[in-house]
Parts: C-alpha cells; sequence; structure tokens
C-alpha cells in the first residue's frame, strides 16, 4: 500500500433495507493518481461515492482522509477537507444565471479561507472559472439561467462548480454519460490539466474506452464488492469482469 | 402565417442594467423611479388620511411585514403557514415584559423582536431538516397548540389576555414608525437577497443538496434566515401590542398566517416588493368590503379568485415585466 494515500476504505459496509450495496469494501487512494470505478448497474458505485463524502452514513467500516476519520463526520464538513464530488444527475441552480451558480461554492468556507473576496468580487473568478471549462466567453452562455441551458453545459458546470472548491480531490460520478463523442472530447483536456496540477481524481464511468485512456488504475465493483483492479487490460482480462458485465453461462 | 409573441428589453432597461451606464436624468429616472414610489406613497399618504384609514394603514404596514418574512422563508426554501407563531410569539413577549415589569415599549419592543425571533428559531430548528410540505404542515400546528396551551393553563391572562399596556407616545409616532420599519425590512431584505449570502439561500430553495456539495451548512443558513424572518414576525406581533394596548390569544389566529401567504402570492413571490403591493391591495381592500355586512369574506375570496387566476405570477411581476420590456408580434420562422 502507497503510503502517501490521500484516502483509505477499510471494510466498509452499507446497507439499505435488505439490500447490500457496499460490502466490506477496501480501497486506498493515492495522491495525484486518477482511478476510475467501474461495474454494471447496481453495483454501488455511486453509493460508495455517497459513503466516501458524507452524503449516506456507512453501517460499518471506517474512511480516512489524509489519516482522519472522516466516517460520521457531516458531508459540508468532509467537503470542507477538499473532496469535491460531481453529481450523476446534474443539480444546478434552475433559477439562478450559470455564473451565478459558481458564487455557491465560491462562497464556501473553504474558498472563501483561500481566496478571500467580497460580494462582487466573485463574480469574476466564476466567470474565469467556467472559461476554463468551456463557456465561451463571448457567447453569453455564463449569463444564462441554468435551466435554460443543454446538457452538455450543464455537466460542465457541474464540473466548473467542483473544481471552485479548490479540492484535492474530484470525484466525478458519470460526468461523461449523456454527452456525445466531441463534448466528451473537449472535456478529456480540462480533466488532464486538473491532474498537471496534482489533483487527486476518481472518476465513475460506464463510457470504457474514454475512461481506459486516461485512468492510471481501473477498480471494478459488482454487487457491492470489490471483483478486481489494476490497469485496464488486466481488468479487461479477468475472468470476472467479463462474468459481471456480459453474464456468465452457467 | 402563425405568428408569436416576442419580449425585449426596453433600450432604457439595457442601457441602465450597469450601474456605470448611467448618464441621463432619464435613465436615473427609470432606474430609482419604481424605488422612490413605495417610499413617497407610504411617507406622504398618511399626511392626508383620516384617523380611521392612518389605523388601517398600520395594519397595512404589519400584515406587508409579514409577507415581506413569508417571503424570506420561501425564497429559501421553506414554506410557512404559520406566520402567526412568529406574530403572537411577539405579541405575547412584549405584553408580558410589558405588563409584568413596567419596561417602556421602546425597550420592549426591541427585546421581544430579539427573544421571539431566537425562540421561534429553537423551537423551529428540529424541524429544519424537513422539506417542503412536513416543515408547512409543522409550522401550521404550532400556533394552534399555543393558543390551546394558553386557554387549557390560563397563563398569560388565558382567555381573557392581558390588557393595560403602555401605548406608544404619539399617534404620529405610532403611524411612522411601523412604515419606516416596514420599508427599511423592505429594502433591506431586497439588498441582502441579491448579495451572495442571498444566493446561498436561493440555492437551497432550488437544490439542498448541491450547496452542502459545496461545503455550505445548510442548517446554520436556514437557522439564519428563520431568525431573520421571525425577528421580522415577532417585531410586527410586538408593534401591535402597544398599538392595541392588548394581547390575548387572537394574535395567534389563522389570520396571521394566511393573509401574509395571500398577500405574497397576489402581489408575486420572490422579490419582497410584490408582498408589500399584495398588502397594500388587500389590508385596504378587506377594509372597504367591511361595510357590506355578511358576504364580506365571500367577495373577498372572489377578489382573491380573480387576482390569482387573472395574474397567476403576482401583479408586481407582471407590472415589472411591462415596465423592463416591450412585446411584439412575430411571425414564427418555417
Amino acid at each position: 500500500m502507497s503510503t502517501d494515500s490521500i484516502i483509505q476504505i477499510q471494510k466498509l459496509t452499507k446497507v439499505f433495507g435488505g439490500v447490500t450495496a457496499v460490502f466490506e469494501l477496501d480501497c486506498t487512494i493515492s495522491r495525484g493518481e486518477l482511478l476510475g470505478i467501474i461495474g454494471p448497474n447496481g453495483s454501488g458505485k455511486t453509493t460508495l461515492v455517497n459513503l466516501m463524502t458524507g452524503f449516506v452514513k456507512p453501517t460499518s467500516g471506517k474512511i480516512l482522509c489524509n489519516g482522519q476519520n472522516i466516517t460520521r463526520m457531516a458531508a459540508h464538513k468532509i467537503i470542507q477537507l477538499g473532496i469535491a464530488r460531481t453529481f450523476q444527475m446534474v443539480r444546478p441552480f434552475y433559477q439562478l444565471p450559470a455564473f451565478k451558480n459558481m458564487i455557491i461554492p465560491l462562497y464556501s468556507p473553504r474558498v472563501k479561507k483561500m481566496l478571500g473576496g467580497r460580494y462582487g468580487d466573485r463574480d469574476a473568478v466564476a466567470l474565469d472559472l467556467l472559461e476554463e471549462v468551456g463557456f465561451e466567453r463571448d457567447a453569453f452562455v455564463a449569463y444564462k439561467p441554468a435551466g435554460a441551458l443543454p446538457q452538455g453545459y450543464l455537466k460542465r458546470l457541474e464540473l466548473a462548480k467542483a473544481i471552485a472548491l479548490q479540492p484535492e480531490l474530484i470525484i466525478l460520478d458519470e460526468l461523461f454519460s449523456g454527452l456525445s463523442l466531441a463534448e466528451v472530447a473537449s472535456i478529456v483536456p480540462i480533466i488532464e490539466k486538473l491532474r498537471q496540477k496534482g489533483k487527486t481524481i476518481v472518476m465513475i464511468e460506464h463510457r470504457l474506452k474514454e475512461l481506459f485512456r486516461i485512468a492510471d488504475r481501473v477498480m471494478v465493483l459488482n454487487f457491492g464488492r470489490k471483483i478486481a483492479q489494476g490497469t485496464a487490460e488486466e481488468v479487461m482480462a479477468s475472468e470476472e469482469v467479463k462474468n459481471a458485465y456480459l453474464g456468465s453461462e452457467r | 402565417m402563425k405568428k408569436r409573441k416576442e419580449r425585449i428589453d426596453r433600450g432604457i432597461k439595457a442601457r441602465s442594467g450597469d450601474i456605470f451606464a448611467l448618464s441621463s436624468w432619464r435613465e436615473m429616472l427609470y432606474v430609482a423611479g419604481p424605488r422612490m414610489l413605495p417610499l413617497i406613497l407610504f411617507l406622504l399618504l398618511p399626511l392626508f388620511l383620516s384617523p380611521y384609514w392612518q389605523r388601517v394603514m398600520i395594519s397595512l404596514a404589519v400584515f406587508a411585514m409579514l409577507a415581506i418574512s413569508w417571503d424570506l422563508l420561501a425564497q429559501s426554501g421553506m414554506i410557512s403557514l404559520g406566520q402567526a407563531l412568529f406574530f403572537g410569539m411577539g405579541a405575547y413577549l412584549s405584553g408580558i415584559i410589558n405588563h409584568t415589569w413596567g419596561i417602556h415599549p421602546f425597550i420592549a419592543i426591541p427585546l421581544a423582536t430579539v427573544f421571539g425571533g431566537l425562540i421561534c428559531t429553537l423551537i423551529l430548528l428540529p424541524v429544519l431538516r424537513l422539506r417542503g410540505i412536513y416543515f408547512s404542515m409543522f409550522t401550521l400546528i404550532l400556533p394552534l397548540m399555543l393558543v390551546r396551551t394558553i386557554e387549557a393553563t390560563k397563563v398569560f391572562g388565558g382567555t381573557e389576555g392581558l390588557s393595560g399596556m403602555s401605548p406608544l407616545p404619539s399617534q404620529w409616532l405610532e403611524l411612522y414608525l411601523i412604515i419606516i420599519a416596514t420599508l427599511s425590512v423592505l429594502f433591506g431584505f431586497r439588498r441582502l437577497m441579491a448579495s451572495d449570502y442571498g444566493l446561498v439561500l436561493q440555492g437551497i430553495r432550488d437544490n439542498d443538496r448541491s450547496v452542502t456539495n459545496a461545503g455550505i451548512n445548510i442548517y446554520w443558513f436556514k437557522a439564519q434566515a428563520l431568525f431573520l424572518s421571525s425577528a421580522v414576525g415577532a417585531f410586527a406581533g410586538a408593534y401591535m401590542t402597544h398599538v392595541y394596548m392588548f394581547v390575548g390569544m387572537p394574535v395567534f389566529a389563522l389570520d396571521y398566517s394566511i393573509m401574509p401567504i395571500a398577500s405574497a402570492v397576489v402581489g408575486g413571490v420572490g422579490s419582497f416588493a410584490g408582498a408589500m403591493l399584495g398588502a397594500t391591495i388587500l389590508v385596504p381592500l378587506s377594509e372597504l368590503l367591511r361595510g357590506i355586512g355578511g358576504l364580506r369574506i365571500v367577495l373577498y375570496g372572489l377578489c382573491l379568485v380573480i387576482f390569482i387566476v387573472a395574474i397567476p405570477e403576482g401583479i408586481f411581476h407582471y407590472l415589472q415585466r411591462k415596465y423592463q420590456q416591450v412585446e411584439r408580434w412575430v411571425d414564427v420562422d418555417r
């Protein structure tokens, strides 16, 4: 196990009623890596993210962030430690213009401490961040209400909101789903730029081809258990992974 | 040829949208006019009114305040059906402080405002996690529970209430204090909601999990909004105690919960000005209908229905649109 890990998950279990969503999962995320998490529908990927960010409390097990126990910490406190996430289903503030959406993460205690800034100063920062994720400044998309934006922009807005928190670890929950190939191709450089800045990234994806191109390591979940991990080739060679995705012929 | 309606911002609106673009008296007046209108109206009108309508003005200001405080909660994603709780809490607190210790209203009212706000916030703190109708139901039940508690235990004068409160020093002061307070709350809250802090509150209404995801403790922010709203409601209640020189069970009546909502809905939710406008229409209307007798409430209800069906967005938003945009019919392409 790497000594410089950002997240350590130990025997994490979550039971919803009678359904075990995550079962005795062990996992370590090293600083600076890009970890892909894949698995069939209902395999517990999003639950794992919810557990890591405190939106859902585990039944048993332990999560450490930089050695600090965050297992039962409130979600907003975990996020202030430097873990940001995007939601699979985008969650913008529909009635606010896109750049005003950005003010809310910029107003969080973590960013206020790092950047300072008063009412009004944040607008410029928000517009810069949006430009970084591909909101063209000349087209005034940033000024449109989030409710009027197409899916591609909403996904980028979601990413920009996560970046605005200046996190150490960014968890992207199915960022690519619902996007065209061209849109995915335009987001990949943004992710690569984040890696160059030394951010740790966890990506949950169904778009395997795109994921495998950028991931250092891939972890496969099925029925809440880890069934394989390693490089993309290693994982895809595994018999168990093939069965999970395609069904076994038993 | 099919036609569709198109709305375009007036040139003057676009030019005066940014403070740096203001270049002529006309543009300055365009921006300042709608803001000056309520100020001038509420400050000058009482000078020309009979004593009876001056009393109506006080009650108008009080309901406007309650409607504005309701609107603040609504904009933060909390639909309250119990503004009467805030109103009654302030009314009883100021009444008790003044009745028991003989403290001057000018001290009793601020005390009742702050402590009324605190108590209401503490009572509602456990249900802040509830959303939507669940939160609303709780706020609806609370004032009804309190009123029955007072009736059954006979505390604070029981059904008789407390009377003989000190009045405010003069008639004119009585009228202008509440008007100035209401206008301050109106413009103060409008400014607050336009700030980054207000954006967080609106974010909680739109999507509370997304706000949590920004590392912000939504319950802390909701509690603050609740305190602001209930303190304003408590102020209105405390003030009325000294206007009537009486406080009793009617302060928890459903009127004080429903009337603010009706005002805000008729005027337009989400701007505070709409709530103010709604109260300005509904309170005098209810007084005008007083001469009619038995059918008063029916006619009043009919007026409400007409307003809501004809202008569902609210009168304020309708006027605002007419003021800022021109409409025209254009051919549909294709």
